[in-house]
């Protein structure tokens, strides 16, 4: 029986769910071990490891001395020796302190060898926090052009956990991105199941015959918004959440686009090269003759991300925004 | 025969070195160089200091009062700050990061302007022209990024032939960086006009120095890279203005570069959005007050120099006037306007962009 103190949540937000999944991969299986700046006690900057320290010890939870390059370095050598290293970067931001481990390593050394590197790279990602341009960027296109990593991006509680599941297990590395500004705000009643979700399987978070909205991420809870407010005027919204940029799941995709004949691509980071080109010009080739309307990319500015409030509101895309450009494109 | 062991021979052997001249009373440890003895410069220096610390203490109050966004107080770093500002000559420049603000408003910087920074207005990084900061770099985020950065700067001057130093600093926790250790030892192939200063404030947010680095100083760093390593009290400013005064003339003469690890403490959380008190003893934080920077060259001051209890709430309130300008205007700043999104991007903004920055600014439609 819970104490008073430790009374059972009623709800669990996306941060808890990410929190539970670790607990649960590393209470299922020794070899997983979290290792990042300020993960041990402090429990992490986002608290995502809080208590995991008394739970797990010191040598399953690791403070690491600031050094990115190094212990990405030392979590590819651990994979490849057996060992599923979970490692936090602090914020999303730092992750190109670690480039060279993860493209010259992490990501090749299967080529090479036929030797795994079952790593996840938890990245805590994405702006709308007023924290500026080095603590607020979204990282997925640097990566998804890097052959042999997967790239993972929730966009629900219950994904988070999932797919968290999925990527830990998964025998490759995998970018995991977090959206901070989901980690408090996204709650569901408990408890959570705390089962994988398959990776490269996209999902339809909302059914609709008029347009096709395609995110990840935070942008799927924009464009469930969004469909809300237009199913009111008549306009049908389908909301295809990606889960998993790398592998795509692009047959959901065409299947949807096919069936409405337009589609909208949102995301958060910058427009030029955003993984919405990727996802529009996959769209382009597959649903040519099916389409009503030009494939319509919705995205950050292509300027580093203001500390600013209405400033960065200016820069990244605002849910009015998608409001208005999917009502546009359903109606051409 | 000798043993296996006893073939061995030394071949280096090394030492650090640590400066201290006034004890935690102010009272000396030992007969001060001529210059620390100039009385006008020692007040000059308290006087920067108690600057540092009213502007510290206010931002940490905007902050509070939703006034400032999360804000990285440098609370008991001032001595070393203000012997860093000192130090620097007018053409030297200094790279830093975001604890130390005491530099650039040692440097001249508008106390105003360093809110406007904090309070989310990039603009503010841009030192005025006027100011002896102004080739100064802005705060560094990712951490030890200015240092390998500082190589540049002084590979500058090497190749000018400028008779000019570069100061860069770093916290304990960046010198573990592989960022850091690179441009010490290349610092030390080229024999560049760098020093490099590791404020070892003996947190890098809950980590302390002793589960950074299991070296039992930082300044032998440096001997890594064959450079001058050593250490400095950092809460006595007369020290530290006299090891930095050294290590920047030095480097201004060519004999190279080096490094000084400065021995303070970090009273404040980590940032705003911290609370320390959660893997931190109080216990520990009352010993480091102790320490004060200021107070000790209060002390000192009030020994040697005549300086009074007068003299001293003359100072306090000139100070707080000081800041209460310069929130005033800080406060009267205009937030930055949608068009300055893109004003700085780019040296001149392709017309590939012009669209975009024309629908930022209200124009319309991209
Ligand atoms: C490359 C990089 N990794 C992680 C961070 C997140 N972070 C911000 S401050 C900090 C601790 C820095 O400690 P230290 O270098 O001792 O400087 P201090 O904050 O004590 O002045 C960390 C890990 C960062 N800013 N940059
Ligand atoms: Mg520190």
């Amino acid at each position: 029986m819970p104490t008073n103190k430790e009374q059972v949540a009623e709800e669990v937000t996306y941060l808890d769910a990410i929190s539970q999944a670790l607990a649960a991969e590393m209470e299922r299986d020794e070899s997983v071990f979290l290792m990042g700046e300020d993960v041990g006690q402090f429990g992490g900057a986002f608290k995502i490891s809080k208590g995991f320290m008394e739970r797990f010890g010191a040598r399953r939870v690791v403070d690491t001395p600031i050094a990115e390059n190094g212990f990405t370095g030392m979590a590819a050598g651990a994979a490849i020796c057996g060992l599923r290293p979970v490692v936090e970067f602090q914020f999303a931001d730092f992750i190109s302190q670690a480039f060279d481990p993860i493209i010259n390593v992490m990501a090749r050394h299967h080529y090479r060898t036929g030797v795994p590197v079952p790593v996840t790279l938890r990245c805590p990602f994405g702006g709308r926090l007023r924290a500026g341009p080095t603590h607020s960027q979204s990282i997925e296109s640097y990566f998804a052009h890097v052959p042999g990593l997967k790239i993972v991006a929730p966009a629900t509680v219950e994904d988070a956990a999932g797919l968290l599941i999925s990527s830990i297990r998964d025998n490759n590395p995998v970018l995991f991105l977090e959206s901070k500004y989901l980690y408090r705000r996204l709650k569901v009643p408990a408890p959570l199941s705390l089962e994988p979700t398959p990776l490269g399987v996209a999902k339809v978070a909302r059914e609709g015959t008029d347009v096709t909205l395609v995110s990840y991420s935070v942008g799927v809870q924009q464009g469930l918004e969004a469909a809300e407010v237009l199913a009111r005027e008549g306009i049908s919204v389908e909301v295809i959440d990606c889960r998993t940029l790398v592998p795509l799941d692009i047959d959901t995709i065409v299947k949807s686009v096919k069936k409405t004949s337009r589609a909208v691509v949102l995301h958060e980071a910058a427009r030029r090269l955003g993984y919405g080109a990727e996802i529009a010009s996959e769209i382009g080739e597959a649903c040519f003759w099916f389409l009503d309307a030009p494939v319509t990319r919705i995205a950050a500015l292509n300027t580093p991300i203001p500390t600013s409030p209405p400033l960065e509101d200016a820069v990244l895309p605002q849910t009015e925004e998608v409001i208005e450009t999917l009502r546009k494109v359903a109606r051409s | 025969m000798q043993t296996p062991d006893e073939a061995r021979t030394r071949v280096a052997s090394f030492e650090i070195f640590l400066t201290r001249f006034l004890d935690d009373d102010g009272r000396p440890l030992c007969r001060l160089p001529a210059a620390a003895r100039r009385p006008q410069r020692l007040l000059h220096a308290y006087r920067l200091m108690a600057r540092i610390r009213a502007f510290e203490n206010k931002a940490v109050a905007l902050q509070r009062t939703g006034q400032l966004g999360t804000y990285a107080s440098g609370l008991g770093q001032e001595a070393v700050n203000a012997a860093i500002g000192l130090g620097l000559a007018r053409d030297d420049v200094y790279l830093g990061n975001y604890r130390e603000c005491g530099v650039p408003l040692a440097r001249g910087v508008p106390m105003a302007q360093i809110l406007q920074y904090w309070g989310g207005d990039e603009r503010g990084m841009a030192w005025p022209r006027t100011v002896p900061a102004f080739h100064d770099f802005p705060f560094a985020v990712p951490v030890a990024s200015q240092v390998p950065q500082a190589l540049g700067v002084a590979y500058a001057m090497q190749l000018r032939h400028e008779k000019r130093a570069t100061l860069v600093t770093c916290g304990d926790g960046a010198s573990s960086k592989g960022d850091f250790a690179e441009a010490v030892s290349a610092a030390g192939v080229w024999k560049l006009p760098v020093v490099f200063v590791i404020i070892n404030n003996q947190w890098a947010i809950s980590l302390p120095r002793s589960r950074q680095c299991a070296a039992v100083t930082l300044a032998q760093k440096g001997l890594a890279g064959g450079i001058v390593g050593e250490q400095v009290d950092g809460n006595d400013l007369i020290a530290t203005c006299h090891v930095i005064e050294t290590a920047l003339a030095r480097a201004r003469s060519g004999a190279g570069p080096q490094l000084v690890e400065a021995l303070t403490y970090r009273l404040a959380d980590h940032t705003t959005a911290d609370d320390a008190r959660r893997y931190r003893d109080a216990a520990e934080v009352d010993t480091a007050r102790k320490h004060d920077p200021l107070a000790r060259l209060h002390a000192w001051l009030e020994a040697q120099c005549g300086f009074t209890a007068q003299d001293e709430t003359r100072l306090q309130a000139e100070v707080a006037a000081e800041v209460g300008v310069a929130v005033k205007t800080f406060l009267a700043t205009p937030a930055p306007p949608p068009e300055a999104l893109f004003d700085a991007l780019y040296a001149e903004l392709p017309p590939a962009l012009h669209a975009q920055a024309f629908a930022a600014a209200g124009g319309g439609e991209a």
